[in-house]
């Protein structure tokens, strides 16, 4: 007989409780982590480059690429006609070509890739092309787009027929932009595709491997079983990598198919910026009815999504503004539309929030309105609006807001922040102080958990338990930095009572757990998290029946804890006893399922229940802002914020601050520019600023409400990726608030987002415009 | 031939076309050491990040720099330090363990770059032990470090932790020895890096059309940004004569190789709104290589430090291939769109700054979206002399409102002997101030935001000049911790 291994590892080691670092963390630090453009390549490969169109609209009349394939250590070079199978690689709803198809969708469109021997040789000749082009004019304008009917997908409402005969005392109304968002994952997209003898091994920075094991078969006419997706982690995502890393995937395995050898292609960053969907652009209006005390009656909200020149996932994400163009707040009567624009421009994709944040500022910016409109304090008409119990508990899609924790998490934060005092001395300070002027403001955040596609509501793990004891865990989600990997590796030492690194979590493969979703709409650690302790818990019963049987005893008399199984009086080390499973023939390993319960929806009716639950949360931030320049800065921030049993506090609280920071961006410096034409011109770091080190708040403090989640989650946790992005919503409510201060509080100022220096000036002038010509009245 | 040390290792570049090769891609695609990432190719993430280690009064110092945009020739005579090289053994340095423990990386992918940031601050803590760390100087050192996930707050915890009063670490133990190896280095003699002024007018002679790169955190971006080949370049970083900083009774004598980190204690001590925007100017890294020549030789509309030595009337001193030399005073000194008065065998040798006089009063500001690390909307730089009230002289600069750095002569003209405390003067400044410009609309700001900025700037500097009243942001307050 060959011997099993002789020191099995995972000696007790008691730091169930000890915080743990970042899976990966050391890696980091050392410059040891493997990223995909730093893995060694095969010796044969070659590097592609993307030519892009000078055009957002119209067609190509010529396109001459002799040069291109004539220039220095130039391989190959394609176009869209030789795509072997399927030219539209979208991911719902066709109106993605690989390439430039008939016409041109949007500038910076690619248009051909070049191969060649090194990526700098690539990417020289890929200047060489010499397109002529049939011009036509472009549509760049949401509310263009929507006069015109354009859109990519029909047009939804989502209504709530609660009309009472109580008459309004007042009205609100107002419209509003909000500007997109660029990912600017610090690692940009990239594909290294080799082929072998089973078909094809795709490495990607990909949230979503499965998509891209399918979109690369489809593009090659071949069965999915010949491709191979590997992905180890990736460099940020935030939904940028969702359905916008495929394209890269099947133009790297096109060449390496043609080519028979392996192909690397990395966008360069101002590429990656041009090419790629970014948050989509918003234009809000809305009508608020309320009674004389400032409570909501009714509200219209027409919610116009810049889809871009195609769906990609535009349909879910209007649907999720939609859902959450309520917020936190209880309307009776509303009537919610949203428009899904089609203009000439990259298509917008997935970010952070996926639509949530866009309709949840429709609610905030009429909060204020509110507020101001009655004279009082936002704080006190947003609490008096939040969904309560008994009749004020449903949404405007017909699903009861259950276990809310609103009320508890605003009125402990507006406690431990000092809100009302802090509002009195910035009253005072604004008094006495002609140019700056300070800003406060307290808003929730009540976000939906699950896709509202519910087949993606699931996920398959595979664990194996090897004769040592180490145990390996695979799962269908993807490490994008958001701590996945150390959640799940959490999870499964839990489960099989061992120490941390008893479990190894490895690189996403599709060859390993197949079919599986993206990991997006904050649904990891909820998803992969119970599948994979789904699998955990049936290698458990296996080693447990085995166990009861052989020291005779009653299977609630095993335990397994401190890398010991306790059999009854008997304690044996866990690896001991795997050992003793394998010579008696039990299973040590399994797949895992899951699919999250409870969830319905039907889109023509508008009602159901598309969550399991919510995730709650509150931010009170403090700004200052010049009135002469425009110039801003945030002071102050305190975030109460609820994961129900955390996992992982730490990992939790940085989800919570990065998400903030990522919000807080979108809201004030990050700023997307589109020339006349239709051309990106905030296309690289220099000209579109995310947030430095210095924009962090210096009081920057984070809490977790601490309080389970009542529905069956993965021990009761909550999602955490996404819910707190829209906490940042406060910072451009204290901006508006301390604009609104010039008026003494009198005008409610229209503020578009992302509030820059210049946007606040135009909005310091349209309050000063407003307050001569006196307030809008009902 | 170029010679520097990797890490411990001695590497040598015989071929001038690798010597123009980025650090980065001489790292990741030459060394496959590639814990040094590339995030956007252009300085402006930080993810690139290495420390660069140079003899300097006899000690080694230790400072960062982009290595996306650094040519390898910058690194003649140096030591490149990597993110691999920093744990000695399994013990992690203390930066890295810090950011361990704060959970300071959450994709990872900027992490390397962070780390060589803070490696670089610990360093120059070791030095400067007496003074506090605060929270500015950590903002000031990793500012130029973009990370996307963590919303930085564990990642200024680890450096507050790691850097407040930093032990010895490995690199203490082989400085000595680093330091001997990097003087025993040989002397470069080649025409893309000349050693003195006689050899750099030889080469110019030779290479009528090379481009000079005295930093060349702008010029690179043709490489990496356009994939234009530069043709002959020459390196003027080796030249000590280009390296003086004087001062005089009158004046402050910069030379045009000075690196603007160089330049920020003597700003600090003569100009100390010029050093405040300096702390602005781009990041530590670019601040690190950027010099003082290389940033007024490119002419940038917006360069920020144009503006400032247009109000300070300061004279930049240049040099032919005959060694002779002629001032020039930098009013007169920007012709167009980024040209210049410099002729084709010229360069720039020093800078004289006039020293202000008690009865003179000197300021500058920057607007941009972002306050890290941007580029600005509007800079504008105002000198005003007065005596007994009345306004003797008044010099202004502007960057971001014309094709050049530009004054605002006809304002200058009109409050010349005007009461300074008078309302007047101010509404009189704005109104001339109103036609003085016709600027553009861009990415950066619109032609209307812009002239607000120009009189809301003049506001600004006539209100905190005359009176108590707050008109600005005080973005160095910040709770330490």
């Amino acid at each position: 007989m060959r011997k099993l291994i002789d020191t099995p590892l995972a000696s007790p080691v008691h730091e169930k409780h000890k915080p743990s670092v970042h899976e990966s963390a050391i890696a980091h630090v050392t410059g040891q982590a493997i990223y995909v453009d730093d893995k060694v390549e095969p010796l044969d490969c070659a590097y592609a480059a993307i030519g892009l169109t000078a055009r957002a609209s119209g067609s190509v009349k010529t396109l001459d690429l002799a040069a291109v394939r004539e220039a220095e250590g130039v391989v190959d070079v394609i176009t869209i006609n030789d795509v072997p199978g399927m030219r539209d690689i979208a991911p719902v709803f066709d109106g993605d070509p690989v390439f430039v198809d008939d016409k041109i969708k949007f500038w910076g469109q690619p248009l051909f890739a070049v191969l060649a021997q090194t990526t700098d040789l690539a990417r020289r000749a890929a200047k060489l092309a010499k397109v002529t082009y049939e011009d036509a004019s472009p549509c760049l304008d949401t509310e263009v787009a929507h006069k015109d009917k354009r859109y990519v997908r029909p047009p939804l409402q989502m209504v709530r027929d609660g009309a009472t005969t109580q008459k309004s005392a007042h009205r609100v109304s107002n419209t509003f932009t909000i500007g997109g968002q660029e990912h600017l994952y610090l690692e940009g997209q990239v594909s290294m595709a080799v082929p072998d003898e089973e078909g094809m091994l795709i490495y990607t920075s990909s949230q979503h491997p499965s998509e891209v094991q399918k979109l690369v078969a489809e593009v090659l006419d071949w069965p999915l079983h010949k491709i191979t997706v590997d992905m180890r982690r990736m460099g940020g995502g935030f939904g940028g990598k969702e359905t916008q890393a495929a394209q890269w995937a099947c133009i790297a395995a096109i060449f390496a198919h043609r080519q028979k050898r392996a192909v690397k292609l990395r966008l360069p960053r101002q590429t990656d910026m041009m090419a790629t969907g970014k948050r989509h652009p918003f234009t809000n209006t809305y009508a608020a009815e309320i009674d004389a005390k400032g409570n909501i009656l009714h509200c219209d909200m027409t919610l116009l999504g810049n889809c871009g020149h195609s769906p990609d996932l535009s349909d879910a994400i209007v649907d999720r503004a939609m859902f959450h163009a309520d917020n936190a707040y209880f309307y009776p009567s509303a009537n919610i539309s949203g428009y899904r624009c089609q203009t000439n421009m990259v298509s917008h994709t997935a970010f952070r929030g996926f639509g949530g944040p866009q309709g949840m500022m429709a609610a905030e910016a009429m909060l204020d309105d509110i507020a101001r409109k009655i004279g009082a304090d936002p704080l006190s008409v947003r609490k008096q609006n939040l969904y309560s119990a008994d009749g004020t508990d449903t949404t405007h899609y017909g699903m009861q807001v259950e276990n809310n924790l609103l009320h508890d998490i605003i009125s402990t934060l507006e406690n431990d922040c000092d809100y009302w005092q802090r509002r009195a001395a910035i009253s005072e300070f604004n008094a006495n102080s002609p140019y700056i002027k300070k800003g406060l403001a307290l808003t929730p955040v009540k976000f939906g958990i699950s896709f509202t596609a519910k087949h993606l509501n699931q996920a398959g793990a595979l664990v194996h338990v090897y004769t040592d004891g180490s145990i390996q865990v695979n799962h269908g989600g993807t490490e994008m930095g958001q701590g996945l990997h150390s959640k799940i590796q959490i999870i499964a030492a839990r489960e099989f009572g061992v120490a941390l690194d008893a479990v190894r979590v490895t690189a996403t493969r599709t060859d390993k757990v197949p079919n599986t979703s993206p990991t997006a709409a904050s649904s990891g650690t909820d998803l992969n998290g119970k599948a994979v302790q789904n699998a955990c818990q049936i290698i458990l019963e296996n080693l447990i029946t085995f166990l009861a049987k052989k020291y005779d005893t009653q299977e609630e008399n095993i335990t397994f804890d401190s890398g010991y199984v306790g059999v009854g009086a008997h304690s044996l080390p866990f690896a001991e006893v795997v050992q003793d499973a394998y010579m008696h023939r039990v299973s040590l390993s399994s797949t895992g399922f899951y699919k999250t319960p409870k969830i319905h929806y039907n889109r023509d009716t508008g009602k159901g229940r598309p969550f399991f639950y919510f995730a709650f949360g509150a931010a009170c931030s403090e700004v200052e802002i010049d009135t002469l320049t425009g110039e801003n800065r945030v002071t102050r921030v305190d975030i109460l914020h609820d994961v129900g049993t955390s996992i992982h506090p730490e990992i939790d609280i940085g989800q919570i601050e990065g998400a903030f920071i990522q919000g807080m961006g979108w809201l004030t410096t990050e700023d997307l520019k589109w020339d006349e034409q239709g051309q990106l011109i905030s296309n690289n770091p220099a000209t579109y600023k995310i947030p430095a080190i210095g924009d962090t708040p210096s009081h920057f403090k984070v809490k977790l409400f601490d309080r389970a989640n009542a529905e069956d989650s993965i021990y009761h946790s909550k999602a955490v990726g996404e819910p707190p992005f829209m906490l940042a919503i406060s910072v451009w409510c204290a901006i508006r608030d301390a604009i609104a201060s010039v008026s003494n509080y009198q005008v409610s100022p229209t503020l578009n987002a992302p509030a820059t220096p210049e946007e606040i000036i135009r909005s310091l002038r349209g309050v000063s415009t407003t307050q001569g010509s006196g307030n809008e009245s009902s | 031939m170029i010679s520097f040390l990797l890490n411990d290792t001695l590497c040598q570049i015989e071929e001038e076309q690798h010597a123009r090769q980025t650090v980065l891609n001489y790292l990741r695609d030459n060394k496959k050491q590639c814990g040094t990432k590339e995030g956007c190719a252009s300085g402006d993430c930080g993810a690139c990040t290495v420390v660069v280690a140079a003899v300097e009064n006899d000690s080694l110092k230790y400072e960062t720099i982009n290595s996306c945009i650094a040519p390898m020739s910058q690194l003649h005579a140096k030591q490149v330090i990597t993110v691999e090289h920093l744990a000695d053994g399994d013990r992690l340095h203390p930066v890295q363990q810090a950011m361990v423990d704060h959970h300071g990386s959450q994709c990872g992918f900027c992490t390397p770059g962070f780390v060589m940031s803070m490696f670089s601050l610990y360093k120059s803590r070791q030095v400067n032990t007496d003074i506090p760390l605060s929270r500015h100087t950590v903002n000031e050192q990793l500012g130029g470090n973009l990370c996307r996930c963590t919303g930085y707050r564990p990642i200024i915890d680890a450096a507050l932790e790691s850097c407040h009063s930093p032990e010895p670490d490995k690199f203490d133990h082989t400085s000595l020895l680093i330091k001997q190896r990097l003087l025993a280095l040989q002397d470069v003699n080649e025409d893309y890096l000349p050693r003195t002024e006689q050899a750099l007018a030889n080469a110019l002679k030779k290479y009528p059309d090379a481009k000079l790169v005295s930093g060349g955190t702008d010029l690179m971006l043709a490489v990496t940004q356009q994939h234009q080949d530069l043709g002959h370049t020459i390196n003027l970083s080796s030249i000590a004569s280009l390296q003086t900083l004087d001062v005089t009774d009158t004046h402050l004598i910069i030379g045009a190789g000075v690196t603007l980190t160089r330049l920020l204690p003597e700003l600090e001590a003569h100009f100390p709104p010029l050093a405040e925007l300096l702390t602005r100017f781009a990041s530590q890294q670019i601040r690190n290589v950027a010099t003082i020549g290389g940033n007024i030789a490119n002419a940038s509309p917006i360069g920020d430090l144009a503006p400032a030595l247009l109000a300070l009337d300061a004279h930049v001193v240049v040099k032919d291939t005959k060694l002779n030399e002629r001032s020039i005073p930098i009013r007169t000194f920007f012709e167009g769109y980024k040209k210049t008065q410099l002729h084709q065998n010229e360069w720039l040798h020093r800078f004289e700054l006039p020293l202000l006089n008690s009865n003179q009063i000197f300021d500058v500001y920057k607007v941009s979206k972002r306050f890290e690390d941007d580029i600005s909307a509007v800079c504008a730089a105002f000198m005003v002399e007065i005596d007994d009230n009345k306004i003797v002289k008044i010099n202004t600069g502007f960057g971001g409102v014309a094709a050049t750095p530009a004054m605002a002569t006809v304002f200058e003209r009109v409050l010349t002997h005007k009461t300074w405390l008078d309302k007047a003067t101010l509404d009189e400044g704005i109104s001339a101030l109103n036609q003085a410009f016709t600027p553009l609309t861009d990415v950066r700001a619109s032609a209307e935001y812009r002239q607000h900025l120009v009189t809301s700037l003049w506001t600004r500097f006539w209100t905190l000049s005359t009176s108590d009243v707050v008109v600005m942001l005080d973005h160095s307050e910040v709770t330490d911790a």
